[in-house]
């Protein structure tokens, strides 16, 4: 496993955004964690990632205790991540974002920089051939003079997810990678995903949009109020009675409706 | 990129010539080479203001009280003490950095308004040490016969010419470390904390370490600037280490340009061209000024070089843009640019 995930738990004052919840990501794999809004996806993924300190729990990755570690720390182990509303440095070029990711993992000082020292210049050519490798493959290598806040906002996801691999991740989780984006682009996103997954990334993600998870995920952690109510593969979420009731409420049937009617709808569920 | 870079280039070595000969030009009016002088020990701190502000974003109201712990130190020490120029000027860049660094250590523990108002507080403090422990900084007396440098060989600092030219090597110095910065993977760590502190953390960049390593360089120039100021203006008294020196440094800065490496000399020097030229005016001067301050903040909100820097860009772009596309809008927002990227790969 590359990661598991413990009892995590997250107190907000008396509210429980996450309740002990235990899940694997396993390595070369897909992980989708899905729910009504507010269920704690965003907590989770903040939990793992050190944005937040857990209350309870631990999170293990590659076999190291990484619980309550701070983000950077995270960040230097191998798991990046991206934002629910695109993070970009906006008033940066798309290649000086990506080139942002390769610069957080180097190792030259200010010394280096000013004199000009061969560790330096091998270093900055380095990084800037990767950037240019990562945008190639992410296909915004045409935007990478633009500045980032001027570009469409699929070219902005994909620049986000750039610059997340720059840092050399083993473990990329992606926060609702496809909100705000067509069926098309979602859809040409999904083989994004794919595709980063063969270069041997193993991917987290949140996402709203079943027909992108449903045909993406290995496998699906479903949460309803901070507590898992399901995982496993795709078919068994999707026919679990407790997924279903979670997001259409009791009484619906109609799981071929699920596609799409899953999506902002929680009835009755409060948050 | 390479176009760019030598309007750019060309734009420094301009300022760069000017500076260099100016006491050639000013030989007969001792005067503006003093007004020069002082300029450029102020630019020095600005460039440590840009550090802090303009890289890593952090409203520092410090600065004004590490530029006058940088004067005091040696101004005391030259002359109490009877250090020489070259220990004190050494002193003073290591206690501005010591101070800088114990100051980040609770300063960096907030953010943003409140980062401003706790440094503010900060200078605040330093003022009245300065101003108030009369034994040791002897107050509003005043520190006569600041020491200038020793003389190295057949050079005679006592000649404001020969003081002006070691400002500029200092001068320099400052702008060159800023220009590294500006493109080197320490800055663009900087850079990133400025624009975003979780995006920041999120590709594994340690926060709370890269702003303690910018303060505490930050208040060290601040420092060095202090320390030339005393030694060129020879009789020192505790207004240079006031709140309103801390907000001058800050206007030249931003009338500048943050985060530019033309930025703090160019807005220092035009600033105070501006004071001297409303000099007769005395009080009133802001009254003028403040308008053209105003009207920088709104129509130029990177400041004079940011906002060449940018026009620059936008030229480079249309050239690049033009010969592809004849007939199409001459929207430079457009994506694809294939022209442009060939000429940047390298």
């Amino acid at each position: 496993m590359l990661m598991q995930v413990r009892g995590l738990s997250k107190t907000f004052g008396g509210l429980h955004a996450v309740e002990d919840v235990s899940f694997d990501i396993a390595e070369g794999e897909i992980t989708a964690i899905i729910g009504p809004n507010g269920a704690g996806k965003s907590t989770l993924f903040n939990l793992i990632t050190g944005f937040y300190r857990p209350t309870a729990g631990s999170v293990t990755f590659k076999a190291k205790d990484i619980t309550g570690h701070p983000a950077h720390r995270t960040a230097q182990a191998g798991v990046a991540r991206t934002f629910q509303t695109t993070k970009l440095f906006e008033h940066s070029s798309i290649a000086e974002n990506v080139l942002a990711g390769c610069a957080a993992g180097s190792r030259s000082t200010l010394i280096d920089a000013v004199f000009r020292t061969p560790r330096h210049r091998r270093e900055e050519k380095a990084s800037m051939d990767k950037t240019l490798e990562l945008l190639e493959f992410t296909g915004i290598l045409e935007f990478k003079d633009e500045i980032a806040a001027n570009v469409p906002h699929e070219v902005q996801k994909r620049a986000a997810v750039a610059l997340a691999l720059a840092t050399e991740p083993e473990l990329l989780l992606l926060d609702e990678p496809a909100a705000g984006i067509t069926e098309d682009e979602t859809a040409r996103f999904g083989q994004l995903i794919r595709q980063i997954v063969a270069r041997g990334v193993t991917v987290g993600l949140v996402e709203h949009k079943m027909s992108l998870i449903m045909s993406l995920a290995d496998s699906i952690l479903v949460l309803d109020q901070g507590r898992r109510i399901a995982w496993g593969t795709p078919e068994e979420v999707r026919s679990d009675p407790r997924v279903i009731e979670a997001y259409l409420g009791a009484g619906s049937q109609g799981s071929t409706s699920q596609e799409d009617g899953i999506q902002e709808r929680t009835p009755g569920q409060g948050a | 990129m390479k176009l760019t870079f030598s309007i750019r280039g060309v734009g420094a070595l301009l300022v760069a010539a000017a500076l260099l000969f100016a006491p050639l030009i000013l030989a007969e009016q001792n005067y503006l080479l003093r007004v020069l002088i002082t300029g450029i020990t102020y630019a020095i701190a600005v460039y440590g203001l840009n550090i802090i502000l303009g890289f890593t974003g952090q409203l520092s109201l410090a600065h004004g009280g590490f530029f006058g712990i940088g004067v005091y130190t040696m101004g005391l020490l030259t002359t109490d003490y009877d250090w020489s120029f070259w220990g004190a000027l050494l002193a003073a860049i290591v206690l501005t950095t010591v101070v800088g660094f114990l100051a980040g250590l609770l300063a960096l523990r907030t953010r943003e308004a409140y980062f401003a108002v706790f440094t503010m507080a900060l200078g605040l403090i330093i003022y009245m040490i300065i101003s108030r422990w009369e034994d040791v900084t002897h107050a509003y007396s005043g520190v006569l016969g600041v020491k200038l440098p020793e003389n190295i060989g057949p050079l005679d600092f006592s000649e404001p010419a020969t003081y002006y030219y070691l400002l500029l090597v200092f001068l320099a110095a400052a702008a060159y470390v800023t220009y590294t910065l500006r493109v080197s993977n320490v800055g663009r760590r900087l850079l990133a904390i400025r624009t975003s502190e979780d995006l920041a953390s999120s590709i594994g960049i340690n926060v709370g370490l890269n702003k303690q390593l910018a303060f505490t360089a930050s208040a060290g120039f601040a420092g060095l600037g202090g320390a030339l100021f005393a030694s060129a203006e020879g009789f020192i008294g505790p207004n240079s280490s006031s709140i309103d020196l801390t907000f001058e440094l800050l206007m030249f800065l931003l009338v500048g340009g943050v985060a530019t490496v033309m930025g703090p000399i160019v807005g220092t020097l035009l600033v105070l061209a501006l004071f001297e030229a409303f000099q007769d005016f005395q009080a009133y001067r802001f009254i003028l000024l403040g308008p053209v301050i105003i009207a920088l903040v709104i129509y130029a909100p990177q400041g004079l070089i940011g906002r060449l820097n940018e026009l620059t860009l936008r030229w480079k772009r249309r050239r690049a843009a033009a010969p592809k596309t004849p007939a199409g809008p001459p929207d430079s927002d457009s994506p694809a640019d294939p022209n442009d990227e060939k000429a940047e790969v390298r």
